[in-house]
Order: C-alpha cells, then sequence, then structure tokens
C-alpha cells in the first residue's frame, strides 16, 4: 500500500484512474444492462395469420389492443395495412422502446419470417397499403440516357415534395417540439417506399394517384444515386449545408492560422 | 555609330558653367535599378520611410493580416470564377457531366456554376477556395475586430480608423452574401428570397422597394446580374479602397504595442519593416493561402450540385445564410409572429422588420460610435499607444462581452433546427430558450466579465506585492507551514503596475454663487453618472509606497525566520523610474 501511496502524484495516475474507473462501469453495464425477452421466438403456427396474430397478442397488444383496435397508448392498425408493419417494424420502431415524441429507429427486434407475420396478421384486419412489388423498388442504375434522366427527375420530385424536411442530401431535419424528420442514408429502398405509402408519423401519406409508383422508384433512385457518388468535393461535413461549414471555417480555419501567426510570432526576428 | 558628336562634345562648351555643378549636385547617391527607378519614379525617400517602419511582435497582431491576405485570394480566385460564370437567369437545359441533374431546365448561371464544378479543370478547387477564403476572411475581420475593441486600439488618435474597419466589416458581410446568392441554387435562391421577404417588411414602401430592386416581381431575372455587379465591381471596390485608407492609417499612426519595459506612448519596440517584417508578412501571405487551398482541397463547401436548381416552390431542411448573416437569420427565428400588426391598410410587419432591416444598421453604428462614447466619458483626450490589458478595463471588456453574448444568442438561434436534432432537443424549448437569453445573457456576462477583470487586477496586486505563489510548502522548525512566494523580476512586474488606473470624473460645474445650475450641470451631470458606472470599483495597481510596505514586512518576517527565504531582493537600479511613474499617477 505504501508503494502505490508514493506514487499517488505520478502524472499518470489520473490517466491510470480514469481508465479504471470506465472500464469498471463499462463492465458492470454489460453484466447488468437488460436482456431482450425471447417470448416470441417461441410463438410458433403453420399459418402466417395465426402466427402473426400470436406474435401480435405477445408484443403489440399491449399498446394497440388485443384486436389492434387501438387504446390510449397505440393507434388503431386496422386499414394501416402491410406496408406499414414491414416499415415500423422492419425498421425497428416497433415495438416503441419508451414513449417518446417520436418512435427511433432501432435494433430490429424479428426476423424477416415473423415480420411477414405480423404483416399479413394486420394486413387481415382490414385493406391498406400492401408490400410493394420488387419492380419498384429495383433501384435504377445510373449510365443509359434515359436512366439518368429518370434518376434527374426522381432529384425534381424530391425536391418538391421530400426536401423540405429531409433536406436537400437527404441528411434530415427538425420538426416541431422534439420531432424530427430521419436521414435517408442507408435505408433499403423498401422501406423507403413502404415509408411513402404509409406516411409513418409525421410524414405524409404520398399515395399513388399523387405520386405514380413510377415516380416513387426514380425519388428512390435519386436519393441511392446521390448516396453512392463520389464527393468531388472532399469531406462533405454531414450535408448540413452553411452551419456545419461556418464552424469549420471556426474552429479549423480559424484555429490553424492562429496557430501559424503564433508560430511565426515566436520565431526571432 | 552614334549620334554623339565624338569631336565636339557638347559638355566641352559648358566647361566651367554653373550647370555642372547643379548636375552633380542633382545626382543621387543611388546606383543601379533602384538608382534608375527613382530617377524616374522618385519614390525613394517614401520607400526608406516605409522600410525603416517599426512594427511590434506579437500574434493578435497577425489577426488583421490573415483578414489582408484571405481578401487577397478572394481576389485573385474571384478573377478566375469571372472567366466561366454567366450572371444570367435565361433558363436552359442541362447537358454538362452531373448525371443527377442531365435533362434538368435551370438558370444560366446556375448551369455555368456546374460546368466550373465538374468541366472546367481546377475549377472546382478554385470555387471552394474562393468560398472558404470568403468565410476565414469575415471570420478574420470579426476577430480582428475583437482584438482591437478589448485592447483599446481604438482609442485616440484611432478612432476614424476604427470607423473605417467598421465600414469595413459589414462591406465584408454584404459582399459575402452578394456571392453565395449568385450560383441560383436552390440554397442562394432562398436567401434572395429571405433578402425580398427583408426588404417587403420595410413599413408602406416594403413592397415597392422590393419590385425596385427586383426589377418587377420575385425572382424575375434581373436580381442575378444585378447583384454580380454588386460583387464582381461595386463593393470590391469600395472595400479595396477603404482598405487602403485603413492600412495607410496604420503606418500613419504608428502601430500600438502592449505594455512592456522601455514601451511608452512615444516610441514602438518592435522590428523594422524591411527585412525582417517583409519576410515575415510575405511568408504569411503564403501560410494563409496554402491553409485555405489545403481546407478547399479536402473539405467540400456549398455542393451547389446537390441542392439543385432554384425553383421559388421547393424549399430544403436546414436552410441557413453563410455565418456572417446567420445572427440576423437568428434574429428572424426569435421574433415572436404576434408582433404583425395592421392599422390605416398597411401592414407592419414588427415580426420581421426589428431583425432585418433594423438590426444590421444599429449594430454597426453602436460599434461604429463606441470609442467616441468611452472618450467623452473618460474624458480624455492624450493619445494612446500603449495597448490595454483587457482586464485593466473591466467596464469596457464586460460591455465587449456582454454585446458578443447577444450576437452569440442570435448566431445559435440561426442553426436551432440542427441544435434541435443533433442534440435531440425541440426546437420550440431552444428556441423559447434562446428568447429568454437574449435579454438575460447580456447583463449575466456583463457582471461575470466584470468580476472576473476585478479579480484578475487584484491577483496582480497581490502578486506584485508578495510574489509569485511557487506551491512549495515549507515546514518550519516550530511546525508552522508556509507557502513559499518567489520576488517578481522588474520587467515582470512593470507589466502588473505600469497602467493608470481612472477614477470617476468628479462633478466641476455645479451652482454659481447666486445657486443658479450653470449651462452644461445637467450634462456634467450625467457624464459623472457614466463614469462612475465606468470607474467606480475600479483595483488600482499597486505603487512604490505599497511595495516598500509590503518589502517591510517580508524583511521583517523573514529575519524572524531565520531562514530570510521571502525575502525579496532589494530594489534594481531599474526600478527607480517605475516609482516615481506609479507614485505621480497615484497622487
Amino acid at each position: 500500500m505504501n508503494a502505490l501511496a508514493t506514487r499517488r502524484r505520478h502524472p499518470a495516475a489520473i490517466a491510470v484512474l480514469l481508465l479504471l474507473g470506465l472500464l469498471v462501469t463499462g463492465g458492470a453495464y454489460s453484466f447488468l444492462a437488460p436482456k431482450d425477452a425471447n417470448a416470441a421466438a417461441s410463438a410458433a403456427a403453420a399459418d402466417d395469420v395465426a402466427k402473426g396474430k400470436d406474435l401480435f397478442i405477445a408484443n403489440c397488444a399491449s399498446c394497440h389492443g388485443v384486436g389492434a383496435q387501438g387504446t390510449k397508448s397505440g393507434p388503431s392498425l386496422v386499414g394501416v395495412g402491410a406496408a406499414s408493419v414491414d416499415f415500423q417494424v422492419g425498421t425497428g420502431r416497433m415495438p416503441l422502446a419508451g414513449p417518446n415524441v417520436q418512435a427511433p429507429q432501432n435494433k430490429v427486434k424479428f426476423d424477416d419470417e415473423q415480420i411477414a407475420a405480423l404483416a399479413a396478421f394486420v394486413a387481415s384486419l382490414g385493406p391498406g397499403p400492401a408490400i410493394p412489388e420488387e419492380k419498384y423498388t429495383t433501384v435504377i442504375e445510373p449510365g443509359t440516357p434515359e436512366n439518368n434522366k429518370a434518376i434527374a427527375e426522381g432529384g425534381e420530385i424530391f425536391r418538391v415534395n421530400c426536401a423540405m424536411c429531409h433536406n436537400f442530401a437527404g441528411a434530415g431535419g427538425a420538426l416541431t417540439r422534439g420531432k424530427y424528420a430521419p436521414a435517408l442514408d442507408g435505408v433499403t429502398p423498401r422501406h423507403m417506399y413502404e415509408a411513402m405509402v404509409s406516411g409513418p408519423q409525421s410524414m405524409p401519406v404520398f399515395n399513388d394517384t399523387n405520386l405514380t409508383p413510377e415516380s416513387k422508384q426514380k425519388v428512390i433512385s435519386y436519393l441511392k444515386a446521390q448516396e453512392n457518388q463520389t464527393n468531388v468535393g472532399g469531406l462533405t461535413l454531414g450535408n448540413l449545408g452553411p452551419v456545419s461549414e461556418g464552424l469549420f471555417a471556426w474552429v479549423f480555419g480559424l484555429g490553424i492560422l492562429i496557430g501559424c501567426a503564433v508560430w511565426l510570432g515566436k520565431k526571432a526576428a | 555609330m552614334s549620334t554623339i558628336n565624338e569631336t565636339r562634345p557638347a559638355d566641352a562648351l559648358r566647361a566651367g558653367d554653373r550647370q555642372a555643378d547643379e548636375h552633380a549636385s542633382a545626382t543621387k547617391p543611388l546606383g543601379g535599378i533602384a538608382g534608375w527607378m527613382d530617377d524616374r519614379l522618385g519614390g525613394a525617400k517614401g520607400v526608406s520611410f516605409l522600410a525603416k517602419k517599426v512594427f511590434p511582435d506579437h500574434w493578435s497582431f497577425m489577426l488583421g493580416e490573415i483578414a489582408m491576405y484571405s481578401m487577397i485570394v478572394c481576389l485573385l480566385t474571384g478573377a478566375f470564377l469571372t472567366f466561366w460564370f454567366v450572371p444570367s437567369a435565361t433558363q436552359v437545359v442541362y447537358d454538362g457531366s452531373y448525371v443527377p441533374l442531365q435533362g434538368v431546365t435551370m438558370s444560366d448561371a446556375y448551369r455555368s456554376t456546374l460546368g466550373i464544378s465538374f468541366d472546367i479543370r481546377g475549377g472546382l478547387l478554385i470555387r471552394q477556395i474562393h468560398h472558404w477564403a470568403a468565410l476565414i476572411f469575415v471570420v478574420a475581420v470579426f476577430v480582428h475586430m475583437a482584438r482591437v475593441f478589448f485592447t483599446g486600439a481604438f482609442r485616440k488618435p484611432r478612432e476614424i480608423n476604427w470607423v473605417f474597419g467598421t465600414i469595413l466589416s459589414l462591406l465584408a458581410c454584404i459582399e459575402g452574401f452578394a456571392g453565395y446568392s449568385l450560383p441560383d441554387d436552390l440554397l442562394s435562391g432562398t436567401g434572395i428570397r429571405a433578402m425580398n421577404g427583408f426588404i417587403q417588411s420595410a413599413p408602406v414602401i416594403g413592397s415597392y422597394l422590393s419590385y425596385f430592386i427586383f426589377g418587377g416581381a420575385f425572382p424575375g431575372e434581373a436580381i442575378i446580374p444585378r447583384l454580380y455587379s454588386v460583387h464582381v465591381l461595386l463593393i470590391p471596390a469600395i472595400l479595396v479602397g477603404l482598405f487602403t485608407a485603413h492600412i495607410l492609417l496604420v503606418f500613419l499612426h504608428k502601430h500600438t504595442q502592449f505594455p512592456g519595459p522601455g514601451r511608452t506612448n512615444k516610441n514602438v519596440v518592435g522590428y523594422p519593416l524591411m527585412p525582417v517584417y517583409i519576410a515575415k508578412a510575405g511568408g504569411f501571405f503564403f501560410i494563409v493561402f496554402g491553409v485555405i487551398a489545403l481546407i478547399s482541397a479536402v473539405v467540400t463547401i456549398n455542393p451547389i450540385w446537390a441542392y439543385g436548381p432554384y425553383d421559388p416552390s421547393p424549399i430544403t431542411a436546414g436552410s441557413q445564410p453563410d455565418w456572417y448573416m446567420g445572427f440576423a437569420d437568428g434574429a428572424l427565428r426569435l421574433l415572436p409572429g404576434f408582433l404583425e400588426f395592421e392599422t390605416f391598410g398597411f401592414t407592419w410587419s414588427m415580426n420581421i422588420f426589428p431583425g432585418s432591416l433594423i438590426l444590421l444598421p444599429l449594430m454597426w453604428t453602436i460599434i461604429g460610435v463606441y470609442p467616441f462614447v468611452e472618450a467623452w466619458v473618460t474624458g480624455d483626450k492624450r493619445e494612446h499607444h500603449l495597448l490595454d490589458r483587457p482586464r485593466n478595463a473591466p467596464t469596457r471588456t464586460a460591455i465587449g462581452i456582454a454585446g458578443i453574448s447577444m450576437y452569440v444568442v442570435l448566431f445559435l438561434a440561426a442553426g436551432n433546427d440542427l441544435m434541435a436534432i443533433k442534440l435531440h432537443l425541440s426546437i420550440n424549448d431552444i428556441t423559447q430558450t434562446l428568447r429568454v437569453l437574449f435579454f438575460v445573457a447580456p447583463p449575466v456576462a456583463f457582471w461575470i466579465t466584470k468580476r472576473i477583470c476585478l479579480s484578475l487586477q487584484r491577483a496582480d496586486r497581490q502578486k506584485v506585492l508578495h510574489g509569485r505563489e511557487t506551491g512549495t510548502i515549507w515546514r518550519h522548525a516550530d511546525g508552522r507551514f508556509e507557502e513559499i512566494h518567489a520576488p517578481l523580476t522588474p520587467e515582470e512586474r512593470w507589466v502588473l503596475v505600469q497602467h493608470e488606473s481612472l477614477e470617476p470624473l468628479e462633478l466641476t460645474a455645479g451652482k454659481d454663487a447666486n445657486g443658479v445650475d450653470s449651462p452644461i450641470a445637467r450634462k456634467e451631470r450625467l457624464r459623472a453618472k457614466f463614469s462612475r458606472f465606468y470607474f467606480r470599483d475600479r483595483v488600482a495597481p499597486a505603487t512604490p509606497s505599497e511595495l516598500e510596505a509590503a518589502h517591510h514586512e517580508h524583511d521583517d518576517h523573514a529575519a524572524a525566520l531565520d531562514g530570510g527565504h521571502e525575502a525579496i531582493e532589494p530594489a534594481a537600479a531599474g526600478q527607480e523610474r517605475e516609482t516615481v511613474k506609479a507614485d505621480k499617477q497615484h497622487g
């Protein structure tokens, strides 16, 4: 103990103590953190709808009601369609971890088969938008003139209908009272399409009359083309516009130049 | 072969003439190219005056240089961009090499900017250098301005130059605004849309003014060519002209210097322009250019291709102006909507007007008149070439910080949406908080800053009287503990005691013998009130007599302690002058 005490003023003591504290906290968390309940996996039925119903009662009924008719804490799901379920559960937004202004994107809790069963059950409650056909969720690749034209059209549709919330580059934006339009990079084409037809959370519904399936496909293709292109200008700073540029100019531009000025001032004449 | 007649030289005829002597006396002691130039331009006197000019050394004196050099970078790259930029709102169909926009109808201005970015060799780099240099230019201007303010460099004889600088900083912002509005992408079009709103918020004449500036209804085809003329011709001409006056006045006034031994209001301690500062400043230009080029090569700025062409119907989330216009945008975001009302058939857009057309002129007027206000309050008519340490002018420093805190609140408000998403907060809460802070932050910042300054002054006093705390604790034979204080060198001490400590003005003009108020009594009372506000709770620097007393105390102490390690060395020879000065000041 005495040997340790003599080193307590060593310059590295604080760093070692911090490291120790972090390790203990992190280790304790990994032991004590709540584990996912696996009740859903045990439910099994031959019929998709029946299996979906079991899953629904086990995981969703506490908020949406046993018959999906809705309760004080969750809306009715009659008529929301399979697309809505596939989007909400497939992106991990549902089941909701806790009440919040908006369901955040989260770790997906079910496998594809279970999600399909849940979707089939909810679709059986009343007619609603279905999971999109694969031909509309296939991304149009740039290359040929007509493909390029389709992507450019998708860009125009995106700027007129989506950019005001999701930002010009799909980087996301703020809505009122803590709600937000999420960033769109990394979202699968199918989930994008389903979001457009089902209008989750604050998002409006873009049905097939005001935005044809082909137009939706173009919007998705534009976003993917933008996501896949090389950043010709260098680092994008999150594509957040002048705010991040201004911050960069103040912190790095001014910082580096003042550093140079101090260095130059120190140089003997 | 020569046209000169060798056999009968003309000079031979004039031998003994007076003219020959005159010629000899007119020959200057300069030879070679310099002499040749001087014979034709006569600049030797001026150049040697400039070359011998002495400049003091401090990193903060180079902030203005950063601004100057980034402005030059802007001028150079701007000239390059004009070779290809087409300032026209004529609609064309894009057929360049950027795929996601092929076949889209857009203005010629936007098409040519896309061309510069994708089809002109080196175009994108130059465009990014131009834009980054512009941002850094305005950053450097503002920081330079803060340096001048907090060190009191605006005092006589430099008030006019402060006003020039104020106008320059405003022009820099307007120049920047005109520049980023030119490419006609979605964001810059939104900026012009906001400007249109600003103009229309002018009571009664707003809509007429808007039609006048846009040459018809918004957006029209006139605004881009007009902004282009303003951006490349009008403002740069004023900017460069005024800047030249600004820097000539620096030469005329001589540069200010921080206090130190041997530095007075009558000299400048430093190095001559030639060769030291020519080398340093010249090198610094390349450093600034290099740093800006490096940033531009690795970091995107204003990706106009991603914004798409401007069209009045769409808008993008996160539409903000470049940072220097951010505070005005923030003011708009904070102003509550209920301030708008109608009378006599006119709409009074008080929800926009104060933040748009009032804020900018008001802010720059306050900045511009500050030196005159302070000069009136102090009644100080002397020249000042020695800078103040910010702590030694607590009220001025506190006023500056209060003003900056107000500016920062507005500035933050411009990014309220991004703060909301990145920090997972509610945009409404952020806006409400900033509304409160706009009124609460300045007085709090004022109070805190003033207390910090006064505390630092007191700490300086302690340091002068008792020396620097070494952190070494001694235990004496009788068991007492004591911290060892190391004495300051005379040079170190000089910096801490050299400053004047202004006292509040006393009323001089009161009532005359008949009890009648003197004609200037009211003005004087007001002035005395301000003076009290400025200098009431001042901390005077340690005087020689106080220092003397402290020495004696320490000496007695030390003698009693038998170690004597705390004893301060006897006053050095150089201290004589300091003693006299500070005593005079105190008396």
